[in-house]
């Protein structure tokens, strides 16, 4: 080894000076020298990155199992799912590919990084409840020996969600889903109309109940939220939800980087890349009806440096799209909705991107330390930021308004035409506040039924999706990302049953929707 | 988000020194030179050896397990006993006491005799004092079934963190005082969740290391819990010293 090290050396020597007196240096730097002598033996003995060539350690590998487009918080939370239920430990080869290493336009750090169980969806309720869980163990899942524990500084200060008399019957419904043993009691809507009728005696009966079944999602009147929260003007709201504990908001950005440093620990490839093109190839297939498919498998990624035409092909044997916000275009490389319309070939991924802002504004006279994650009946949300009466908050714009996707530019007349009335008149101290600073981010928008697609693709059938959470991507990561894991792994899901979420739903039609509120 | 992106800091005093077991955490703060020269070599020999970066993951895993197996929840002893007994079990067993109504406090330092406890199978427990134990979210569980609890003490509890103070709303009917002082892992974050206890009348939240601004944080929870009484931290603290204390300083003339 060490003759051929030499041998390697002596050859290479001649071709090192020849170059430098190519490149115009006069007398060869002896110092200068011994230092690329010094590289190249380093470079040569075991464990460097060797190339007789020239340098490659910027490249993803030649061959890897599994390639993960997106280094988010979803293609992040695959691949530790992927590393920790393989077996045997140390089998499958993961690979996550991402354009841009300082996420500079990735949606999980712009996220405002809210986390509730209020959904109406089953599917989406036990998402978030097992990320909750994931949060608050999260140092025992993505311990790494010797680095400090991770502090996502959860706030457990709940979401609040207001409904005007239309969204009330739907409300309550939601609630009951997500506390089933909330099904036997009587319709808080009747007894709240009730009581309002009364108008004598407010007794908190009705909060007293529900506290009793060890509630975590309470239902409240407009009077018992003037009680709790005086800041708030209860005009227009018939019934409010109140979610007492696994709700909040976190840091996404210290979910991130404890994902990276754990699976960079559990041995995970990372690369920075754009992925340009999939090379597939196809056969034909008889279904049982004797209809013909085409089924294609992709066989390599070809991953694109950055500022450079040079790119790596690599080998794998599965794909996850977790693109966030460009999976739409991803998977059109990958072929997916190339075909008729109205075919399964024809159905595109309905996935893309849509801007939200989100507005950061100072206010002295604003509700104090118990302020929960407020969403209006008009759709405008806000939630507490730190300890000096700061806030931040946005609404989403109707159809008609969405904003251009092609920049990150915030226009601040949307927050004083659409965003600033709806807060003024819900909570009357924010009449006078200052905006300090203002920022838009990327959902990775399901135009279809704005819920997650979730699993292989019907005929392309090595690349799997983990996209489209408009909006809830980021506090139901953990879950999908073990949902997939399952699905890649043992080929269905065994903890949470999403089966509702595959991508055979775009061409059957069948829409997956959360009843809202607003 | 609008804050800066703050890379990973410190809550609590690193894990994977835990020689001294989980009480004895205040020793990993300062480490002396030799255990910090221990600490090197082994983090030297964890970064070349797969064998002993397995072993302490595998020693890490073993504490983690050990604080749950503590917590874990006696469900055989509150379906036969009810939850009163489970309640003061589980705290005697972590090395706790107990007050039932009407009677003294029973600690486990003191001895007690499982018999004297099943005598009390229907009288409420009225206070808890829980300080310097193991405790954790999953064991709250017992905590949060004694439905008349007046007084609940959780001094110095170093798995006590935010996640547990927002599982306190259930007791908000009853509790009268909560002492939270010493409890490393508690933040202001969780402070904002204690607004559901308005019948609490004492507050003890003085000496949260965790806690970024604490005389802020202070006045925010009194503003917030009209009708308590918190002991904390002064309002003053935190805040730069005047420009009269500091001309005063410059004034004063150096003995030659």
């Amino acid at each position: 080894m060490f003759r051929g090290a030499l041998w390697l050396l002596a050859g290479r020597g001649c071709v090192g000076r020849g170059l430098s007196t190519r490149s115009g240096g006069s007398t060869p730097d002896w110092t200068e020298k011994v230092s690329e002598i010094k590289k190249k033996i380093q470079s040569a003995l075991p464990g460097g990155a060797w190339d007789p060539l020239y340098d490659t350690s910027h490249l993803p590998p030649e061959h890897s199992d599994v390639v993960i487009v997106g280094g988010g918080v979803l293609g992040l939370s695959v691949a530790y799912w992927l590393k920790r239920l393989e077996k045997p430990r140390g089998a499958i080869r993961v690979l996550v590919v991402d354009r841009d290493h300082t996420y500079s336009r990735a949606s999980t750090g712009l996220s405002v990084g809210g986390i509730r169980q209020q959904f109406s969806l089953p599917e989406n309720i036990q998402l978030s409840l097992f990320s909750v869980d994931f949060l608050r163990n999260i140092n025992e899942y993505l311990a790494v020996v010797d680095d400090p524990p991770l502090d996502v500084q959860f706030n457990p200060s709940g979401y609040l969600l207001l409904a005007s008399e239309k969204g009330a019957a739907i409300m309550e419904n939601n609630v009951k889903v997500q506390r089933p043993d909330m099904a036997a009691l009587p319709s808080v809507i009747t007894m709240v109309s009730q009581e309002q009728e009364s108008a004598t005696d407010r007794s908190p009966s009705l909060t007293r109940d529900i506290r009793q079944e060890g509630a975590k999602v309470c239902l409240m009147s407009p009077e018992q939220l003037q009680n709790k929260f005086p800041w708030i003007n209860t005009d227009g709201v018939a019934l409010a939800s109140y979610g007492l504990e696994g709700e909040g908001w976190f840091d996404p950005w210290c979910l991130l980087q404890g994902l990276r440093r754990k699976i960079q620990s559990l041995g995970v490839f990372f690369c920075q890349g754009e992925v340009t093109r999939f090379s597939t190839s196809s056969s034909r297939m008889q279904t049982s009806g004797g209809k013909e498919m085409t089924l294609k498998r992709i066989h390599e990624v070809h991953v694109k440096m950055d500022h450079s035409l040079e790119y790596q092909p690599v080998e794998c044997a599965l794909v996850i799209n977790a693109a966030g916000a460009w999976s739409g275009q991803v998977a059109e490389l990958a072929g997916i909705g190339k075909g008729p319309p109205g075919t399964l070939e024809g159905t595109k991924l309905p996935v893309e991107p849509r801007k939200r802002y989100v507005y950061f504004w100072h206010c002295p006279e604003g509700p104090g330390l118990e302020t929960p994650f407020m969403a209006d009946t008009s759709g405008a949300y806000f939630r507490r930021e730190g300890l000096g009466h700061n806030y931040l908050g946005g609404c989403s714009p109707t159809e008609e308004e969405e904003p251009d996707p092609g920049n990150l530019e915030v226009d601040h007349d949307f927050f004083q035409d659409k965003v600033w009335p709806h807060l003024a008149h819900r909570v009357p101290a924010f009449q006078s506040l200052k905006v300090r600073s203002a920022w838009a981010g990327y959902y990775d928008y399901n135009t279809f039924d704005q819920n997650g697609v979730v699993g292989p693709h019907p005929l392309v059938v090595n690349m799997y999706f983990a996209t489209g959470f408009s909006g809830h991507g980021l506090q139901q990561a953990p879950a999908v990302g073990r949902a997939v894991a399952e699905m890649v792994l043992k080929g269905q899901f065994q903890t949470i049953d999403l089966s509702s979420l595959l991508f055979s739903r775009f061409y059957l039609g069948e829409k997956v929707e959360e009843r809202n509120i607003i | 988000m609008a804050a800066p992106r703050a890379s990973l800091h410190l809550v609590a005093p690193k894990w994977n020194l835990g020689t001294s077991g989980i009480r004895g955490l205040s020793s990993a703060v300062t480490p002396e030179g030799n255990q910090r020269k221990g600490r090197m070599l082994l983090q030297f020999l964890t970064d070349r050896f797969y064998d002993v970066e397995a072993i302490r993951q595998y020693l890490f895993q073993k504490q983690v397990s050990k604080v749950h197996k503590e917590n874990r929840s006696s469900t055989g002893i509150k379906k036969q006993y009810g939850p009163y007994i489970a309640g003061a079990y589980f705290v005697l067993k972590q090395g706790g006491a107990v007050k039932f109504q009407g009677e003294e406090w029973i600690r486990s330092k003191h001895g007690y005799s499982p018999l004297q406890l099943l005598s009390f199978q229907a009288v409420p427990i009225e206070a808890v004092d829980a300080s310097d134990c193991a405790i954790n979210y999953e064991g709250l569980d017992n905590l949060l079934a004694l439905k008349e609890l007046q007084s609940l003490l959780l001094q110095r509890c170093p798995h006590v963190d935010d996640w547990c103070l927002s599982r306190l709303h259930q007791l908000a009917n009853s509790l009268q005082e909560l002492s939270l002082a010493g409890c490393p892992r508690i933040s202001e974050r969780g402070l904002a969740c204690l607004h559901h206890l308005q019948n609490l009348r004492r507050l003890d939240i003085s000496d949260l290391p965790a806690v970024s601004n604490p005389g802020l944080t202070q006045i925010l929870v009194e503003e917030m819990l009209p009708r308590c009484e918190v002991l904390g931290a002064e309002w003053a603290q935190g805040l730069k010293s005047g420009p009269e204390q500091q001309s005063q300083d410059t004034a004063s003339p150096i003995p030659a």
